[in-house]
């Protein structure tokens, strides 16, 4: 009993960990218009009737093109910042980290609240321009913290035997510092991807006409449950779980070579 | 060009980002919660006014008091339920398989943050999955009332945290040395004794981390409570979110918004000792 009670314990965690997800897969192919017992189908309806939705497939395009563009931009910038801060002493450098990873404890509504206040007292019209503008925001502490915390000696040293031998510090960054960092560049890059393309409250408080899928999606909860939502929600699922599972076999590969 | 010249160059355009998309936002917002309104008009000043009402009227105070109830309620329910399951992933789960397992657990928290509350609410609701299941038992003659409560905003807040918890309280397990439990059982100790007096302590700052990242993320939330708690009581997000939409009282919900940050601050300086945020 005793050898029993860990096994027992981790089966309860699966099924309360699993529990939403199973009813929001299953209930995407009723063949009913309530997502609620007794289970209809296997239908694919509703699948086909969000596939044939122009403002859901408009809205997953602008999430893809504000996360996209939103990490890229972090990337570079957070790359800069630890490259400067690790390879050169600046002055009262701890207290540029913490700055550089303040946003990370600020709630994302203050941010985008903030923002908000901001951009509209500039008088710029909000789009999805200034939500990429947010996701930049908070995207930026966690691409600087990966990319700084895997900025070792072993890279400076390469970073040092390229310099000896006459490159100039653009192709010392270039040629040796970004590909040997390249595994947590890429992280860096996913993650993001992977938190702005689901970001809610800064894309709905920045965005106005275009907005990102999670804003859209929003707004069709407002009529209610429907099957329409299980199947948004299941393809976004299986979208994210394939960019996950994708990049956790990259790195397993990365690190058994 | 000298190195920290150079050096500037390369930090300088993150920090400017930073200033001017984070702390200018902020201190404006600062600002804009000393100002007040005229009518649909806004007076900046120097006025305390809205602080004021925030103490003075019921539902604004009571927000508060209901965020930081919720807050701490899924803080700690959430380390008492994902601890173990670390453990037991870190322990007990044969290494080949640990991977998978942890892996496994933390798969959902990639469903879309508006969606997990969503299927939450399908399974709660009236209709839903756990009444049918409860009802065809015959455990209970009439539906229970799941949905549109705490309760429900709660759970559907515990399964998120709990699964980063997982993750985090995992990374910290495994990197203790088995030595530190072998030389406890070696002196004799009991394997709560050494659960107590050996692990608890070296996990602690790893605990403390995450539970500071789960109330920070927690307490500042606007989607979970309001798709699953219903309006029978609003949460400090949310009394934000009503006054941007339906007065746009800006002064009033940055107002708000300090309070709210005043909360993490304190709770940052409680457990500053142990937190460990450049691990995260």
């Amino acid at each position: 009993m005793r050898h029993a009670l860990p096994w027992l314990y981790l089966m309860a965690a699966f099924v309360f960990i699993y529990l939403p997800v199973a009813v929001l897969v299953l209930f995407s192919f009723q063949d009913g218009n309530l997502p609620v017992p007794p289970f209809q189908g296997p239908s694919l309806r509703w699948y086909a009737d969000i596939l044939g939705d122009d403002d859901l497939t408009g809205a997953l395009a602008h999430s893809l093109l504000v996360a996209l563009g939103a990490s890229t931009l972090a990337v570079v910038l957070g790359f800069l910042a630890a490259y400067g801060l690790a390879r050169h002493i600046l002055p009262g450098s701890a207290l540029l980290r913490g700055v550089l990873i303040a946003p990370l404890t600020v709630s994302y509504l203050i941010v985008g609240l903030g923002l908000l206040i901001v951009l509209t007292r500039a008088g710029l019209g909000l789009s999805l321009l200034t939500a990429g503008i947010g996701h930049v925001v908070i995207n930026l502490p966690l691409a600087f913290a990966i990319i700084y915390a895997s900025m070792g000696a072993q890279q400076q040293n390469a970073e040092r035997a390229a310099r000896d031998l006459g490159a100039d510090e653009a192709r010392v960054i270039l040629l040796i510092t970004v590909p040997m960092l390249a595994p947590a560049i890429a992280a860096a890059f996913f993650l993001s991807v992977t938190l702005s393309w689901d970001e809610f409250i800064i894309a709905f408080l920045l965005t106005r006409f275009d907005v990102t899928l999670p804003v859209e999606i929003w707004s069709m909860l407002r009529s209610g449950l429907s099957p329409r939502l299980n199947a948004i929600g299941s393809l976004v699922f299986l979208i994210s779980v394939v960019v996950v599972l994708s990049v956790e076999l990259f790195f397993a590969r990365g690190r058994r070579s | 060009m000298t190195q920290t010249a150079r050096g500037w160059g390369f930090v300088a355009p993150a920090l400017l980002w930073t200033f001017a998309f984070f702390i200018l936002p902020l201190i404006v917002m600062g600002a804009m919660s000393l100002a007040t309104l005229d009518g649909r008009t806004l007076v900046w000043g120097l006025s305390l006014a809205n602080y004021a009402e925030l103490a003075e009227k019921a539902y604004l105070w009571r927000a508060i008091l209901v965020s930081l109830e919720i807050t701490l309620t899924v803080t700690i329910v959430s380390v008492l339920l994902a601890y173990p399951l670390a453990w037991i992933i870190a322990f007990r789960v044969p290494k080949r398989w640990q991977r998978l397992t942890l892996l496994l657990a933390i798969l959902p928290f990639w469903t879309s943050y508006v969606v997990r509350s969503y299927a939450w609410l399908l399974v709660l609701a009236r209709e839903g999955v756990v009444n049918q299941t409860l009802l065809n038992l015959g455990l209970i003659a009439e539906p229970l009332t799941l949905a549109n409560t705490r309760f429900a905003t709660i759970t559907g807040f515990v399964h998120f945290f709990v699964m980063l918890l997982t993750l985090t309280i995992y990374a910290n397990l495994i990197q203790l040395s088995p030595n530190y439990r072998r030389a406890a059982m070696d002196l004799g100790a009991s394997a709560f004794q050494t659960f107590r007096h050996v692990i608890l302590p070296l996990t602690l700052p790893g605990i403390v981390t995450g539970a500071f990242l789960t109330f920070v993320l927690c307490i500042g939330d606007y989607v979970t409570p309001q798709i699953l708690g219903g309006n029978t009581e609003l949460t400090v997000p949310q009394v934000i979110m009503v006054q941007l939409g339906r007065r746009a009282d800006f002064p009033l919900a940055s107002a708000l918004a300090i309070v709210l940050m005043g909360i993490v601050t304190l709770a940052y300086l409680a457990c500053a000792r142990w937190l460990r945020l450049d691990r995260i």
